[in-house]
């Protein structure tokens, strides 16, 4: 080979591979790891379906920092291995965005992962956007900076839950039902520990704890809360094990109010509407469908348009649009650059009202909503799973009513 | 203290039943061909989607006949053209076959039906309770569900144990070659046998969906406790797996209703139960807390000290 010939040689080389990476540097992906098979695939299928119609529309608002945004989906099957699997899987595809929130367990996984990974891979960082994983100790004795969680914690709820009940005298016995894991347990002891305080004239009449996602006739434990006297049940739980509790309660005809965190979730309005309580069934959430604020309900129309589903997450539209703020501040893609203009970023909200991406422990902060299911109204445009009920703004809390202190000690970059 | 114990009672009575419902077919396939059929609660998965679907169409009623005829008639095609060349190969091929066909179904109703659970609702005619107890309703249809249970047991048990029909299947699994000289067509029994197993797991799902959740997932979430069933009443007793759905029908519901842990026990004969240790969970945990995980205690109990189940006969 000559040596000219070997420097056109060298040229071309040296042109294809700085040219490549700024190829793939056209569009931003976030990878999506959630479960997309087995028991937990109908959760996992809504979650993506929001991640996508939320790339959509930011590419339809100008993009992220002048590029577009692209959602890769990765399936984890409901399982910690596989998450970090699939996790791996991601980065070494060249990802530096990952969106997680089906278990606590699991997102302590990804958070554990992701520091590490920052540590020895300097000037590769990856930041974890937690939507839905709720267990407070993702940002107390395990934060990290790495990590972002728009969803309010189980505390933060739970003191929005309680701060709603205080005022309200009907309340006299309580029952708790939970299921036996992490995030039942501490709904549970957060539940006793917070009513103790507002109100400690309320007799919690039991304190259950059943098998995760294996009870499949609930009967035997409507039969307890009623022997029990209760008026009112808190409970956390979610997917069948809400709708299977519901539909056992509307069997047995059992006439109590319902605070829950996930009534909304699949199967959940059908079941509140068999049972027959209107408006007895509260669920604790950042945004309310029927809320009267106009950009809101312009979003969940589109959004339903499109998907066929309700918008589940609004706190999903907070973490895109955030991004997308962050990205362009910094007119940037570089994760560190992101993670430093999101730390203390404070935000109009999907519902409105401002919302603070609290520095000291990546925790975002934002008003909390008590909505109720029951029959809608003439303004009131959207209902659930066709049953003709939808959500209503029962209460708000402000954004400072519901602060829980951290334990967060952030170890920074330096 | 009256209307707990009534209430369980009823209750236990009923998620029994209910369990029988989805047992039996399982029993029957076992009991007749000796093929432990993994998929069955596949075919009840497929009897849950097809009742759906029909449903919406023609109505619960005609859905309630047709689906389980058309779930048997897909079980017949899969004993003729799958499990009967697996047969030669012994029981443990056969075993890793219907393993691998619970995945084919569940994939094929994924694709169909998708993941998330379908609408599928209680027929309006059966929409109402039937009666009160203690100021706690029973709704019309798990009394519906009561009965068909109730009904499947008397005919099959009637027709195995006495009549010729019943006689030739018995045969046909101990005496093969007998009965095959005999002139009956011993192949053509079994599939017949694997037909109405499967399309009996298929009334269990056109019944039960309503009352669950109808989702791909049910299978996977039912199976195993068909398991139990089968085994603890004895491999491929009828009666027994009925006895066996009773029992943990009656024992899962009694136990949710039972507050008590270790730590009470010892606290009322007075002893100070420990205060700290990696043990603490154990002593207070209630009965309540493991009621659904009872049954699986009784399945390696009943497999230590009674391998042969309450009633069966066979060892295997």
């Amino acid at each position: 080979m000559s040596s000219r010939v070997r420097a056109l040689f060298y040229a071309v080389a040296a042109a294809v591979i700085t040219t490549l990476p700024a190829a793939a540097q056209d569009s931003v992906k976030i990878a999506y790891i959630d479960p997309l098979s087995g028991g937990g695939a109908s959760i996992g299928e809504v979650g993506l379906k929001t991640f996508q119609y939320l790339a959509e529309w930011t590419n339809a608002h100008g993009g992220v920092a002048g590029r577009k945004l692209e959602v890769v989906a990765y399936d984890n099957k409901l399982n910690a291995q596989e998450t970090l699997v699939q996790l791996q899987k991601a980065i070494d595809s060249g990802i530096r965005f990952v969106t997680q929130g089906n278990g606590s367990a699991f997102a302590a996984a990804i958070e554990d992962f992701v520091t590490k990974y920052n540590e020895r891979n300097p000037g590769k960082e990856v930041l974890y956007f937690n939507y839905a994983a709720v267990d407070p100790a993702l940002t107390n004795d395990k934060c990290s900076y790495w990590h972002f969680r728009w969803d309010a914690n189980s505390d933060i709820k739970m003191t929005a839950l309680t701060n709603y009940m205080k005022p309200r005298a009907n309340i006299k016995k309580v029952y708790l039902i939970n299921q036996d894991y992490s995030f039942g347990q501490s709904v549970r002891t957060e539940a006793r520990k917070m009513l103790g305080a507002k109100r400690p004239d309320i007799e919690i009449v039991g304190d259950e704890v059943h098998p995760l996602l294996k009870v499949t006739d609930f009967s035997p434990y409507i039969a307890k809360i009623k022997a029990s006297g209760a008026d009112s049940v808190i409970t956390g739980n979610w997917g069948q094990d809400f709708a299977l509790l519901l539909k056992a309660a509307a069997d047995a005809g059992l006439q109590v109010d319902w605070y829950t965190y996930y009534a909304g979730g699949t199967g959940g309005p059908t079941a509140i509407k068999q049972a027959n309580l209107p408006d007895r069934v509260f669920a604790i959430a950042e945004g309310v469908s029927n809320e009267p604020y106009a950009p809101a309900q312009e979003f969940e129309k589109a959004f339903r348009a499109k998907t066929g589903v309700t918008l589940f997450y609004p706190r999903a539209v907070n973490e895109i649009r955030m991004f997308v703020k962050a990205a362009n501040e910094a007119n940037s893609i570089d994760p560190t650059k992101i993670a430093a203009k999101l730390e203390g970023m404070k935000f109009t909200v999907y519902d409105g009202g401002e919302g603070v991406m609290r520095a000291d422990d990546h925790q975002f902060l934002q008003p909390m909503y008590i909505a109720n299911l029951g029959p809608i109204g003439k303004d009131q445009p959207f209902d659930e799973e066709n049953t003709g009920w939808g959500w209503k703004t029962a209460g708000k809390i402000d954004m400072q009513d519901a602060i829980v202190p951290t334990s967060c000690k952030m170890n920074r970059p330096s | 203290m009256l209307e707990l114990v009534t209430i369980s009672a009823l209750n236990g009575v009923l998620y029994g039943m209910l369990l029988f419902l989805m047992a039996s077919g399982l029993t029957l396939i076992f009991s007749m061909m000796g093929v432990l059929n993994f998929a069955h609660a596949s075919f009840y998965m497929l009897g849950a989607f097809f009742g759906f679907q029909i449903s919406q169409i023609l109505g619960f009623w005609p859905a309630f006949l047709v689906a389980p005829v058309l779930v048997g008639g897909i079980g017949a095609l899969v004993e003729r053209y799958g499990l009967r060349h697996v047969h030669r190969h012994g029981p443990v091929a056969e075993l890793l076959f219907t393993f691998g066909l619970a995945f084919v179904i569940e994939e094929i109703v994924q694709m169909i039906w998708g993941k998330g659970p379908v609408d599928y609702r209680v027929p309006a005619a059966l929409d109402f309770s039937a009666f009160t107890v203690f100021s706690t309703n029973y709704p019309a249809y798990k009394m519906f569900e009561l009965l068909t249970a109730v009904t499947i047991f008397a005919v099959l048990f009637t027709v195995l144990k006495r009549t010729r029909v019943g006689l030739i299947i018995q045969a046909s699994l101990t005496h093969s070659h007998m009965v095959a000289m005999l002139g009956h067509n011993v192949p053509r029994v079994f599939m017949l046998v694997f037909g109405v197993g499967t399309g009996l797991a298929a009334v269990a799902g056109v019944i039960a969906g309503p009352a669950l959740v109808t989702q791909s997932n049910m299978a996977g979430a039912l199976g195993p406790i068909l398991f139990v069933v089968v085994v603890v009443g004895g491999l491929g007793s009828l009666a027994g797996a009925f006895l066996a759905s009773l029992l943990i029908g009656l024992v899962q519901t009694f136990a949710v209703s039972i507050d008590l842990s270790v730590a009470d026990v010892l606290g009322g004969i007075g002893v100070a139960p420990p205060t700290g240790g990696v043990l603490l969970d154990v002593w207070n945990v209630t009965v309540a807390q493991i009621a659904p995980i009872i049954p699986y205690l009784l399945l390696v109990l009943i497999l230590i000290f009674r391998p042969t189940g309450l009633m069966g006969t066979r060892e295997h």
